[in-house]
């Protein structure tokens, strides 16, 4: 693919073409990679890669969303998806404003809907919303004007985080076509998991989810990946694995989803003695935070097939591009 | 004899009246607030005189599932308003389920509910009791009062009872009685989601209920039912796999009716798709074969009745997120025209099948000691519903006399509705 040459200049920017039959970003929000065609996903990715060269520059900032108010909304506790938005619109000059459900109007009974008019009421142009339950930036996007950006829905879709992670394949492996991976864990809870087997698979890649069955919805073959419950067969065969955090807030029901962390570790942790098993070049990936000695361990996690930190930086350039982009659809 | 006026005469229809197997094209006279006489060409002079040509004369309509919301949510529905909703979708008795606040698990409360009803003066309103005192599941309520009281059948809807030991003396109970147990079949520990279990949930993130949630509390409960011979009466029947155990029992004699909602017989999970919680209640929304399963059980008699399982919310409820907002959604005034294009627009029943469903069938779980409820037999109190088959109308929610307005159903055409619905004698609501 051709790296595209970002311009600072607003008035040229290169990807919004349009009037000689290119491709135009048309949305103006972006609420699942599963709403997505395999082409608008490719234009986010090459976007992101224009803006990659910003943050490499000594004054790291473009004007591309200046006079725009960017409203980051975290029902949820969140690190480093909230500071990625945070930075990202900051070097698109855009100004923030920040909402955290702690402390706030939440815990006196406003309803989100609520919260987010009130919000919108003071002139916000773009939401970037993080939210707990499944669904709530769609219920919330059919009801304002601003465009909405999902910053991960309950279990649903974390679209930015599968964004980067397949920026970071198609960086460091060259291409996304024809590679398996595996996405391990904890995939009945995993907003990142659905979002990577929908837009890998978007992609042309094979996808693989691995975990105990208390983990792994039978259904989920019905998205198109294949299932597993045997890491050490799987390892082998695949490009990429992406281990997922256990999370362990959104367990219900009866009775934990597995016995242990000792044999979940034992089982499905990735270790440097399964880490020697697997293709040279396996690409490691975690959409953190890691609980290191659980599902992966410091060895792997710092190793070099690991691209955890990697996936962090990308993700600035990606949000980056999400911004710009449903800003310039939301003008037209 | 002195000739007592005619109140009401209704001429030329398609009089249905399953109860009593009859199907033709007669006239119906009411007098007293009874159904006087029927037959052709009924001659005199009547207080009013309906023609009914082209329209079908049928029992007053039952629902035996519907949510009141009084005591306690008043903002919802009020069993006044619950009241005029029923009349204005053409049914005449419904029962008024107990999960209120508080729940009616006493004598007074059913006693409340009851002179609800009647003040509002236009559906009858029937009290079902709580099987366990304040809704716990865990003591029985007092059925016997209760039951002396006017409660028509006992239920814990909103959650079935867990504990079995709890259940066999519930039917026990109901045996000694002669009063169903409603049951909302759904296993504790396999609640907790939000939706239907399966392909949908999975790609939406939501939390799952599975069908199978449903069937190991009716298996349990028909284990129960044989040992004691009691009533029982599963309600919004859900899902294929209950719908086999439910034939099954009555295979084996087991006394057992079963009932379907519209919601279930139109929709499935994929309509949750978009999050509207619109389409969020329990049982959830299934599968297409689930629904196919439904429409067959009403075809074959496995299911009696259908029940709206009206359940109404605030907007701000149900603005909440889906896996947050509450279970429920409403239908009671467009229930009929939904049941048509389920049912008979499929091909699943004819006219006087669906009827059945809606009169004789219900009234077999609801009216003992009630004799021609659900029918119009001579001399039985005058419930009537008229029903222009073809009347093609589109649901407007926000004209409901309900006080909610919690109905996916806002904006669909549907065909057929009732456009007279009589009362005991009396006309409480009509498009004519």
């Amino acid at each position: 693919m051709a790296k595209r040459e970002f311009s600072s200049a607003r008035s040229s920017a290169p990807v919004e073409a349009g009037e000689d039959g290119q491709f135009v970003w048309t949305r103006k929000d972006l609420l699942g990679l599963d709403e997505l065609s395999e082409r608008q996903i490719v234009h986010i990715l090459d976007t992101a890669e224009s803006f990659k060269e910003v943050s490499t520059r000594s004054i790291k900032k473009v004007p591309a969303l200046r006079g725009k108010v960017v409203g980051l909304l975290f029902f949820e506790d969140s690190t480093r998806t909230r500071m990625s938005f945070e930075l990202a619109a900051s070097r698109m000059s855009a100004d923030t404003i920040l909402f955290t459900s702690k402390g706030s109007s939440v815990a006196k009974g406003e309803t989100t809907l609520d919260t987010v008019r009130n919000i919108e009421a003071m002139g916000v142009d773009i939401f970037v919303i993080r939210h707990g339950q499944s669904g709530a930036p769609h219920v919330i996007a059919r009801k304002v004007k601003s465009s909405i950006v999902n910053a991960g829905d309950g279990s649903h879709e974390h679209p930015t985080q599968g964004l980067l992670d397949i920026f970071t394949i198609r960086q460091r492996l060259g291409r996304v076509k024809g590679l398996k991976a595996a996405i391990v864990g904890d995939i009945a809870h995993s907003r990142v998991a659905r979002s990577n087997i929908i837009g890998l698979q978007k992609l042309g890649a094979e996808v693989v989810v691995v975990g105990p069955p208390t983990l792994v919805p039978p259904a989920i073959k019905e998205m198109g990946c294949s299932i597993s419950h045997d890491l050490d067969e799987i390892l082998p065969q695949v490009d990429v694995v992406n281990m997922l955090r256990i999370q362990f807030e959104r367990f219900t029901g009866a009775g934990a989803a597995f016995p242990s962390m000792r044999e979940y570790a034992n089982m499905y942790g990735l270790n440097a003695a399964r880490l020697k098993r697997c293709k040279k070049n396996i690409l490691v990936m975690h959409p953190g935070p890691i609980n290191r000695g659980l599902e992966i361990t410091t060895e792997v996690a710092d190793g070099p097939n690991s691209c955890i930190l990697q996936q962090v930086t990308n993700g600035l350039a990606v949000r980056m591009a999400v911004l710009y982009l449903v800003s310039q659809a939301a003008e037209k | 004899m002195p000739v007592r006026m005619i109140e009401i005469l209704i001429k030329n229809g398609r009089l249905i009246d399953p109860a009593n197997n009859r199907d033709e094209k007669c006239d119906l006279a009411v007098t007293g607030g009874k159904v006087a006489k029927i037959a052709r060409g009924i001659k005199g002079k009547a207080g009013r005189t309906i023609d009914a040509d082209g329209l079908i004369v049928s029992p007053g309509l039952i629902d035996a599932h519907v949510h009141c919301r009084e005591p306690g949510h008043e903002e919802e529905e009020t069993i006044a308003s619950a009241a005029a909703a029923a009349v204005a979708g053409g049914f005449t008795t419904i029962c008024a389920m107990p999960n209120t606040h508080p729940p009616i698990d006493d004598e007074t409360a059913v006693n409340y509910v009851i002179s609800r009803g009647q003040k509002a003066g236009l559906a009858r309103v029937l009290p079902v009791g709580c099987i366990t005192s304040r809704r716990e599941g865990k003591e029985l309520a007092e059925m016997g009062m209760m039951k002396s009281a006017g409660a028509v059948a006992f239920s814990d809807d909103g959650d079935g009872v867990a504990c079995s030991g709890v259940m066999l003396k519930a039917l026990q109970y109901a045996r000694m009685l002669d009063v169903p147990i409603m049951q909302h079949c759904q296993d504790a520990d396999l609640a907790g989601g939000s939706m239907n279990a399966g392909p949908v949930a999975v790609r939406l993130g939501l939390g799952g209920m599975a069908a199978a949630g449903e069937q190991i509390m009716l298996r349990r409960d028909l284990e129960l039912v044989e040992r004691t011979k009691a009533r029982y009466h599963v309600l919004h029947v859900s899902s294929a796999g209950s719908v086999d155990l439910i034939r099954q029992a009555k295979a084996l004699g087991l006394p057992v009716t079963a009932e379907a909602t519209p919601h279930h017989l139109l929709l499935t999970d994929e309509a949750c798709a978009t999050y509207d919680s619109n389409y969020k209640m329990n049982p959830p929304l299934r599968s297409a074969s689930d629904m196919q399963a439904l429409r067959n059980g009403l075809a074959d008699g496995a299911i009696d009745s259908l029940a709206s399982d009206h359940a109404p919310h605030t907007e701000e409820e149900k603005e909440l997120e889906f896996g947050v907002a509450p279970f429920g959604i409403i239908s009671l005034e467009c229930a009929l025209g939904l049941y048509i294009k389920a049912l008979i627009d499929s091909g699943a029943l004819d006219w006087p099948g669906l009827i059945r469903c809606m009169t004789a069938g219900p009234a077999k779980t609801i009216a003992s000691g009630r004799p021609g409820l659900g029918s119009l037999s001579v001399g039985a109190d005058a419930d009537i519903t008229i029903i222009d088959p073809d009347a093609r109308w589109t649901v407007d929610a926000n004209s409901f006399a309900s006080l909610s307005r919690n109905c996916p159903y806002h904006g669909w055409k549907l065909k057929g509705r009732a456009v007279v619905t009589v009362v005991a004698g009396q006309i409480k609501h009509s498009l004519l």
